[in-house]
């Protein structure tokens, strides 16, 4: 039953054939059978998650459940802060943080039902593509466990893969979602910026994050978004717009649809593996009705530079509260400076430490118009470059990743792990929504993931592609072997 | 650092040196709820009972802007005839400070709210226009206690309570030319923020605060000095005080050929003289960079027209209407328009007593000493929790008025009843009644009133001197008429005999 989506899940619900607690307890079992291996969970709330099961079960027997995720066993990233739930972020900083309210999110998750089994593994602070720079322990790909799940949500991605959460939740700054959505065969949606509230979503960078699910197949993803997208009061950022029933927009197909092709998502040098396995999903897509276009989105090579000035800088604000003094972790010192130095030195790992100390520098007097300015204005180029191709095209579609996943251990340079991300990151940078959905495997049984890029608030027709493409193949039906 | 030497004169630096200031205003603004967050705003609540996550700078809490607060800054910047900008921004101001949860402040920098406006200042020899540069919006931040003083304590404790309470910081130009000046300029700008209701000016609690920027430059020099900035002035003795201290300390290092340094001072109240805190090399890098969390504010014109159109009277329009409609003279107007409540004390007396125009042409002076010699100096302010508390409401004292008015009592009775009004919750009616003072007993009173009964007689008064006595009789009639009864009818034959006698 672990490697039922939600949909049939909760179908098994309705029907009688499975109660909400026998799920949650199935799960349970399997995160203590096996995540002593894929190291998915930082923490596994067993029994919050066994009254909340019962709970859907009460209203499941009543005949009247919340809605397609009442009794869902889900698990959340460590950065979405629960109430009463320790919230890491994957860091010694907020080791015993103990929240006392729930992100927007989880809230919303609670009140449709869902079961949340646990906070999953993360890259410190978010900060990673492979979550082996997690302080706890590193995440392993449930395909290869000599591979990283990819980063930073990479515990969430791994927890979904390896039957240890039948969906989850991430969030994605540059990527976080995308990328280890593909490295680890699921579906993994960033929608647009402001969609879902980040009330709640500890920030990495406050402009470019955002919340969204991780799930086993395309309806999962719909129903998983539709249940925490919309407006919030308090999320300034947050869009005043309806929610479409994405579910229900699913089936319509991608005949009549134009798909652009970005020359520049698929450069000389790419794994041929990733090429091959992303050009024949969208001949799949051509022959479902869909039109192909090339477009030219220049900036690309740029937005990648332009995204390593504006993280940081954000993110070295962002971190500026973790001085010792409120919550989180305390080191003594012989006065305030010297505790609060002690203290960021040692709840701090090497990257947060790198990146809060580019983003000082780059925001600096002297030095923002250089840096800052200039990244704003590569931004500013790359959302006016998307906005072109849009207007010539319904959707973009594109290899999510350039490469398979890595081994644990492979990329000691900070700059080949931030190269992850070059086909993820102008989606943070412009704030449109994309989906990573799996269109194949390498020779050696590695996930691929196919890219699909839509206009601002477009979630469901890029959702319908997705979709369109899952249902024409049969990639889903292979699960990573665990015992 | 060069210390003035104690007691020095202060006018010996008027002759050389030309003084340039500027004030940098902090108002707490009068909203119900903070900056970002729905917390209370009130004053003096237990520690850190006031605070929610956003205000605790909680991990994921994220700020949204308080509407009301917006307004009352657009109030604010349209009383001062500053330009609203269409579009503002916040934006983050770094600095670690363990008062400030996030160790950023959520201000404006580069597109404040309003820039550009004016305000028009009684000042030696006239009226002078002093320019504000802009007024823009921030959230306030918490309060550190220490065990003892601040050199010994072992542990500090932060209070957040008042950590994201709105403040709304107005910046001058640098166009005020003595300390004198600058202590006017506040108390009329902290007059302006009173009658538009969106600061208490209570300067005592902090909810209005001060920085000066000084600096002093030769007579005729059109380039300005290395400017120093005082912290800490919380009374408006202390802003004159600190800037007659920091200017004569600027002149005596210039006349050394001393250097001034640029750099942030405090102001030691107790001590009289300002400290050196921080010099320009060790000035902070607040890292300014537009808020991410936020949206940059869209100002909509017909709201601001809205606002426009609700702006009540302010202090410089009501002084101006004081003198020319009451005949207020100036000094009296601007006592009363320190005050909001004040004023609207004054013109509730005032219409209680006149409802009829034109009549008692000297009764707004008269109104106007009892209030500023007689009710504030009973009361413990002048501000709008003060004068509300007040056991004598305007009607009750236009009624010790009336009282004084017809005679009924003299001037100096009527202080000791303004007293006993004061300590007792009465009318002056009633205590004039029970303490029979309602006879007139003061001779001086008295014999005012016949003597204007006798000058309205003549005819009674040479019938009485031919001999015909009960013309004493219509005489005393006629000053018991005019005391309403209230006259000792013994005391007035006796007087009135005596005034008959002297010819």
């Amino acid at each position: 039953m672990t490697h039922r989506p939600i949909h049939e899940l909760t179908e098994a619900y309705r029907r009688g054939d499975l109660t909400p607690t026998a799920a949650a307890e199935d799960y349970l079992a399997r995160i203590g059978a096996l995540d002593g291996k894929i190291g998915a969970y930082l923490t596994v709330v067993r029994d919050q998650a066994l009254a909340a099961a019962r709970e859907s079960e009460a209203r499941w027997s009543a005949g009247s459940p919340r809605g397609p995720l009442d009794g869902a066993p889900i698990a959340v990233k460590d950065v979405l802060c629960t109430a009463g739930v320790r919230t890491t972020c994957g860091s010694k900083m907020l080791e015993r943080f103990v929240p006392p309210y729930d992100a927007t999110t989880v809230e919303r998750l609670r009140a449709a039902g869902a079961v949340i089994l646990g906070k999953t593994n993360l890259d410190e602070f978010a900060m990673g593509s492979s979550t082996e720079h997690s302080a706890y322990h590193p995440t392993r790909n449930p395909w290869d466990l000599t591979r990283v799940p990819g980063g930073s949500s990479g515990g969430s991605a791994a927890a979904v893969a390896g039957g240890l959460a039948a969906g989850a939740y991430g969030s994605d700054t540059g990527g976080s979602i995308r990328q280890p959505a593909a490295f680890c065969g699921v579906v993994g949606m960033k929608p647009t910026y402001g969609r879902v509230s980040r009330y709640g979503l500890v920030a990495l960078a406050s402009s470019l994050d955002q919340i969204g699910p991780f799930a086993q197949d395309v309806t999962d993803a719909a129903h998983l978004l539709a249940a925490v997208a919309g407006h919030d009061p308090l999320d300034a950022t947050s869009i005043e717009a309806p929610v479409p029933d994405y579910a229900a927009e699913l089936p319509k197909g991608v005949a009549g649809l134009t798909l652009g092709m970005p020359d520049e998502y698929f450069p000389d040098g790419m794994d041929p593996e990733v090429e091959r396995a992303v050009r024949a999903a969208i001949d799949v897509l051509k022959g479902l009705g869909a039109k192909i276009e090339r477009v030219s989105l220049p900036t690309t090579p740029h937005a990648l530079a332009a995204y390593y000035v504006i993280l940081p800088a954000e993110a070295s604000s962002n971190l500026a509260r973790y001085d010792g003094v409120k919550y989180g972790l305390r080191v003594a010192g012989r006065d305030l400076i010297d505790m609060e130095s002690r203290t960021r030195s040692a709840g701090f790992g090497a990257e947060v430490k790198r990146r809060i100390m580019l983003g000082t520098y780059v925001l600096s007097a002297g030095y923002y118009d250089a840096y800052y300015g200039k990244a704003q204005s590569v931004r500013t180029l790359v959302r006016r470059e998307f906005a072109a191709a849009f207007a010539k095209v319904d959707l973009i579609v594109a290899p999510t990743t350039p490469n398979v996943p890595f081994k644990h251990g492979e990329k000691q340079d900070p700059l080949s792990m931030y190269l992850n991300d070059v086909f993820t990151i102008p989606g943070n940078l412009s704030g449109i929504p994309g989906v990573s959905v799996p269109c194949g495997f390498s020779a050696a049984g590695l996930p691929i993931g196919l890219q699909v890029l839509g206009r601002p608030l477009d979630e469901a027709r890029v959702l319908r592609a997705a979709y369109a493409y899952e249902q024409a193949t049969s990639w889903r039906s292979r699960r990573p072997e665990l015992t | 650092m060069a210390l003035a030497t104690p007691g020095a004169d202060v006018s010996a630096a008027a002759p050389k040196y030309e003084t340039v200031i500027g004030l940098e205003v902090h108002a707490q603004l009068l909203t119900r709820s903070k900056m970002f967050c729905g917390c209370p705003t009130t004053f003096g609540a237990r520690p850190n009972t006031q605070t929610c996550p956003v205000c605790l700078g909680m991990p994921g809490s994220l700020p949204v802007v308080n509407r009301r607060a917006v307004e009352f800054g657009i109030r604010t910047a349209l009383a001062f005839g500053c330009r609203i900008n269409d579009a503002c921004r916040f934006a983050r101001k770094h600095y670690y400070y363990p008062d400030m949860p996030k160790n950023y402040q959520i201000s404006q920098y580069e597109e404040p709210l309003a820039e550009n406006g004016a305000l028009e200042i009684e000042a030696e020899g006239g009226t002078r226009t002093i320019g504000i540069q802009r007024l823009h919006l921030e959230e306030d931040v918490g309060k550190l206690l220490h065990e003892g003083t601040l050199e010994t304590a072992q542990a500090s404790l932060v209070d957040f309570n008042r950590s994201g309470v709105p403040l709304m910081e107005t910046v001058s130009r640098p166009e005020l030319r003595s300390p004198e000046e600058a202590a006017t300029y506040l108390k009329a700008f902290r007059a302006v923020l009173i009658f538009l209701g969106v600061c208490d000016g209570n300067m005592e609690e902090g909810s209005l605060r001060c920085d000066a920027n000084i600096s002093i430059r030769p007579h005729g020099s059109t380039t300005l000095g290395t400017k120093v900035e005082i912290k800490n002035l919380n009374s408006f003795r202390n802003v004159q005080r600190a800037l007659e201290f920091e200017e004569r300390r600027q002149a005596q290092a210039l006349d050394a050929g001393e250097r001034i340094v640029q750099e942030t001072r405090l102001w030691e109240a107790d001590r009289g003289y300002t400290r050196s805190m921080r010099s320009k090399e060790f000035a902070h890098d607040y890292r300014y960079f537009p808020e991410p969390d936020l949206v940059p504010l869209q100002i909509d014109r017909r709201w601001v027209e809205e606002i426009k159109g609700s702006l009540p009277e302010l202090p410089r329009a009501w002084r101006r209407r004081a003198v020319a409609q009451y005949g207020l003279p100036p000094y009296d107007a601007e006592v009363l328009t320190q005050s909001r409540a004040l004023v609207d004390y004054y013109e509730a007396a005032l219409h209680e007593w006149s409802p009829a125009a034109g009549a008692g042409a000297e009764r707004p002076k008269i109104l106007s000493n009892w209030i500023m010699s007689e009710l504030l100096r009973v009361l413990p302010g002048d501000d709008e929790r003060a004068i509300g508390a007040s056991p004598i409401p305007p009607a009750r004292l236009v009624g010790l008025l009336q009282l004084i008015e017809n005679a009924t009592i003299s001037g100096k009775i009527a202080k000791d009843v303004f007293q006993k009004m004061f300590d007792t919750g009465d009318d002056a009616r009633t205590i004039v009644e029970r303490d029979g003072l309602t006879q007139v007993a003061d001779e001086g009173a008295l014999g005012q009133v016949i003597e204007s009964v006798m000058a309205a007689n003549p005819k009674a008064i040479e019938d009485y001197r031919r001999g015909k006595k009960e013309a004493k009789g219509a005489l005393v009639g006629q000053v018991m008429k005019a005391t309403r009864g209230k006259a000792n009818p013994a005391l007035v034959n006796r007087l009135l005999e005596d005034k008959l006698s002297q010819t």
